[in-house]
């Protein structure tokens, strides 16, 4: 597409990015067929052309005001949009800046800032966060509807097996997911045990600054990464295989550090390091021989919930579910598999009613098999999906512990 | 490549239009529903031909029919024109906006309305994507036959108002031979049925003027659309030439040897390189073209005819000849193809595309030219096409940020329309006339026809509101452009720039 970017930004390394990313989009149309956005409310300006064209327009100096804002804001960032895409536009880096200029643009009011500042310092805070769960847990049964919904039920947590092997890999034992699903990571722990692979955690890692970068606390968002590259870099000297990643959300932040410190010159080496060595829990599997796991499933059906950031960030796609039938599993048909499911990091607290419409849709097709079992990959989509879902909800990779053999 | 700006209406009657029309609308719609701020207009400005733009003066969109009649009555009794929208991917700027006039947003509107699958008939709001169709009525084993390559986007509203076809429209006909029955709301909101669930309607098929008539007669809202079951087997045969020529003498080999395929079609070298960027389909990037051809019906059919084609493919000199191993890949195969045009946007910024036809006899000259063309012009041209009813599609690649660049474009464009016509083609085969190529259809309809054509316009819309300027030039602007015609149609629009 044509464009004329103001003087105000193409001077600029986000101007000139956005403006690559511009020039690639045809204006064809495709990408609005997937939008989940679009497909609830219709509207051009809810689409990923749309957006495009806002943040095209922000870019050669046209006035904006809190709209643009707000279609941004509406925007998963799930980037189904990018998947479809056959010019390669990289929508996801296009609305990052258009999110931090239009924030500029047109500064939030104090309340919503507020909020959002409270999304930032609770979620990735793994004492404060794990502190409220607790408390939300205890008293659950008072919470009042959808509130009480929100707070994911209490599970007790599994053994973790002794580093044992000579073969290590390090785990990002993420900021909610400690407290909410404490099992995923012991599951894989032992499922990797069973490989001959010691699975260990880095005490001083916390969040992977997903949650702050995606509102556009961008700063925030480079120190917890910073923070993490050092917690991790002592195992990595030591000769660590790779830092698994069992929640796709972090997996695909993670393998981002390497472009978005490239500017640090302190960091910029051991980021991209660590993003060489980030692997997403089907990519762990696929170097090795399963055969050593005996797994047998019986007779369960399974309804596979493929998270945005695993099959449009990270493009893996369907190789969970192929692990899964590989067990033994019955993989059920799930319509609409590319839509998210509304959780999107923290979209279900700041958009509630498009997420509680996607979530309806979602757990609808995801049902629709009978299955026993929902199985996903993220913290996010698992706690989402449970809030609506009659059906249990399990990480793939604790069904696969499940069914280990002898 | 320039916004039009020439030929506009003054700001002053824009803005007593919309202050007249704004408070009407309001009444009608919510505040989501409409859109007056030019933050909120801009990405309205265009469709799937990106170098036109024109900034709409207002957005409606409309949830249902009588918001659509009430929209109808208000711009009626003010004067004020009406273009409607669908998914806008359109491709000769048929959906771009008029800057004193509502631009109806149907996307809204994308509703099923009903399912028979016993006769084989579905109900459709017309903001409903053509792939949502088929998708919808699949566990039924039925499908909707026509399938643009912008099927996962386009809308069935834009499908009408276009007529258009698709891969399969070789055997199975275009969108005119698909359509059973639609409601139409004209200027003055009356409701109209034209068709009927049967083959032949009674009365004058006024269905038949309406399909492909670009907007200009009034707004779909409701239409009914054949079903065809899903053939019981189809298979693809993907065919590799080491010469654009040869392959495309292969096309009218099949179609000589009384083999009617499901679907026959082109790309050269660039387009299925960039296909394959995108996909991975497997396709053979060393080829200089790539014939896709498709044969559907029983086993027994399907086992002979893709002998056949393999055969006559192969002796018209096919380097490499394969069949889809699997639905899997028949569908990725198709899903490269139907890529081709925006995935030619990660070689350039901008491309245009053409819609010329010719008789398939001539494939094999005219395409030699329009490569040779590439020099002479210096641009790049890459080409897809539905070979087998011999609609071109090149694509001149080209950077819209240089305005040299866009202007030779243009030129090369224009060289390839008249090479069609000169070789006993058409200027559309299915992209519809729109603001695009609404000069070359006065040397197209040299005679009577126009007046005709406005006659029936009138007919249905008295006061010209429905997507004026568009589709049919009027008889001045013939003149004018007649007398300008001297040198293959490369003259400036009169208020209408070119890009
Ligand atoms: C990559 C790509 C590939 C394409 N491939 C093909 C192809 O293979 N075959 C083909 O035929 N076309 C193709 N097209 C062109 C385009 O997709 C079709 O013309 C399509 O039918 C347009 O539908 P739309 O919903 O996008 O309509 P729009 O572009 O929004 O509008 C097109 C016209 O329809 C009118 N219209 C829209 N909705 C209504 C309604 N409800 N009532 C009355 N009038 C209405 C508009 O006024 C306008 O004149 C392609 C386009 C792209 C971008
Ligand atoms: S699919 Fe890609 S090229 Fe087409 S409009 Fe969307 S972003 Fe632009
Ligand atoms: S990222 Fe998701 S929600 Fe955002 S525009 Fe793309 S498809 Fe739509």
């Amino acid at each position: 597409m044509q464009t004329s970017i103001v003087q105000k930004y193409a001077n600029t390394p986000q101007g000139q990015q956005a403006d690559a990313i511009l020039r690639k989009c045809v204006h064809c149309g495709f990408c609005t067929a997937t939008c989940p956005t679009y497909q609830l409310l219709g509207d051009e300006l809810d689409s990923p052309r749309g957006r495009i064209y806002l943040i095209k327009q922000m870019l050669e100096g046209a006035e904006v005001t809190e709209k643009t804002r707000n279609h941004l804001d509406r925007c998963l960032t799930c980037r189904s949009c990018e998947t479809t895409c056959p010019s390669g536009v990289e929508y996801g880096k296009l609305v990052d800046i258009g999110r931090d200029l239009v924030e500029k643009e047109v500064p939030r009011g104090f309340v919503e800032r507020l909020t959002r500042q409270a999304l930032i310092s609770v979620l990735p805070n793994r004492p404060v966060f794990n502190a409220l769960l607790k408390l939300g847990q205890t008293f659950k049964p008072v919470v009042p509807g959808a509130l009480g919904k929100k707070i994911p039920p209490k599970r007790a947590k599994t053994p973790w097996p002794a580093p044992r092997h000579t073969r290590r890999m390090l785990v990002l034992d993420a900021c909610a997911q400690p407290g909410a699903t404490p099992n995923v990571n012991a599951s894989a722990a032992r499922v990797l045990d069973r490989l001959g692979i010691s699975l260990v955690t880095a005490p001083e890692a916390g969040c992977c600054g997903a949650v702050a970068y995606h509102l556009n606390d961008q700063a925030g968002g480079l120190d917890a990464m910073r923070a993490n590259i050092d917690a991790w870099w002592p195992e990595i000297e030591k000769g660590c295989e790779a830092i698994v990643i069992t929640a796709s959300g972090c997996g695909v932040m993670v393998k981002e550090y390497g472009h978005l410190l490239a500017g640090d010159a302190a960091y910029a080496k051991k980021a991209r390091r660590i993003a060489e060595l980030c692997k997403d829990m089907t990519e762990v599997f696929a170097a090795e021989s399963l055969e050593q796991l005996n797994l047998s499933a019986q007779e369960q059906k399974v309804a596979f919930h493929a998270p945005c950031t695993l099959q449009h960030g990270q493009k893996i796609v369907g190789v969970a579910e192929r692990y899964l039938r590989e067990a033994g599993f019955e993989l059920t048909m799930v319509a609409d598999s590319h839509l998210c499911c509304g959780s999107a990091g923290t979209y279900s607290i700041t958009q509630p009613e498009l997420s509680q419409s996607l979530l309806k849709n979602k757990v609808e097709a995801l049902e629709a098999g009978r299955p026993d079992v929902i199985a996903t990959a993220n913290i996010g989509c698992h706690l989402h999906i449970e809030t609506g879902a009659q059906t249990p909800v399990k990480h793939w990779i604790e069904l696969i512990d499940d069914v280990c053999g002898a | 490549m320039t916004a039009i700006q020439s030929g506009l209406l003054d700001q002053a009657i824009i803005d007593d239009r919309r202050a007249r029309i704004v408070p009407k609308l309001q009444a009608i719609l919510s505040s989501d529903q409409l859109k007056v701020t030019q933050e909120d207009l801009a990405p309205f400005e265009t469709d799937g031909l990106a170098p036109y733009r024109r900034m709409p003066m207002v957005v409606a969109l409309p949830t249902d029919k009588a918001q659509v009649i009430a929209i109808m009555k208000a711009c009626q009794s003010e004067d004020i024109p009406v273009v409607t929208r669908g998914a806008g991917t359109g491709l000769s700027g048929g959906a771009m906006p008029h800057e004193g006039g509502v631009l109806l947003s149907m996307t809204k509107m994308n509703a099923i309305q009903n399912i028979d699958p016993d006769a084989r008939i579905i109900t459709v709001q017309p903001g409903i994507r053509n792939a949502a169709v088929t998708q919808a009525v699949a566990p039924y084993g039925l499908y909707y036959a026509p399938d643009p390559s912008s099927q996962i986007a386009c809308s069935i509203g834009g499908n009408i108002a276009e007529n258009s076809g698709g891969v399969h429209c070789l055997k199975y006909g275009l969108t005119v031979h698909n359509v059973l029955q639609a409601t139409v709301i004209t200027i003055d909101g009356g409701e109209l049925t034209l068709g009927g669930e049967s083959l032949d309607a009674p009365g004058l098929d006024l269905m038949a003027a309406l399909i492909g008539s670009e907007g200009m007669l009034g707004v779909v809202v409701e239409a009914k659309l054949k079903l065809l079951p899903i053939p019981q087997v189809t298979k693809v045969v993907s065919a590799a030439f080491d010469d654009l020529g040869t392959a495309g003498r292969a096309v009218g080999d099949i179609i000589a040897a009384g083999i009617i395929p499901a679907g026959l079609e082109m790309m050269d070298k660039l387009s299925l390189q960039a296909a394959e960027n995108f996909l991975n389909a497997g396709y053979p990037t060393w080829a200089e073209a790539l014939l896709l051809c498709e044969v559907d019906g029983t086993a027994e059919e399907v086992q002979e005819h893709i002998e056949d084609v393999t055969q006559v493919l192969k002796t018209a000199g096919a380097v490499e000849v394969k069949v889809a191993r699997d639905d899997a890949e028949r569908e990725l195969f198709w899903k490269g193809r139907k890529s081709a045009f925006p995935a030619v946007g990660q070689i350039s910024p901008d491309y245009y595309c053409m819609d010329g036809t010719i008789p398939r006899g001539e494939l094999p000259e005219v395409l030699q030219k329009i490569s040779d063309m590439q020099d002479k012009y210096g641009l790049q041209c890459a080409n897809v096409f539905h070979a087998g009813d011999g609609n071109l599609h090149p694509l001149i690649m080209f950077d819209g940020n240089d305005p040299v660049q866009a202007e030779k474009a243009q030129q090369y464009g224009s060289e390839i329309l008249t090479t069609c016509v000169e070789h006993g083609g058409t200027i559309t085969g299915e992209h519809g006339v729109g603001v695009e190529k609404i000069n070359e259809m006065c040397v197209q309809f040299p005679g009577e026809e126009l007046t005709q054509f406005h006659a029936l316009k009138r007919a249905f819309d008295a006061k010209e509101l429905m997507n004026p300027g568009k589709a049919i030039p009027t008889l001045n602007r013939c003149a004018e452009f007649g007398h300008m015609h001297v040198h293959h149609g490369e003259m400036p629009h009169p208020e209408l720039e070119r890009f």
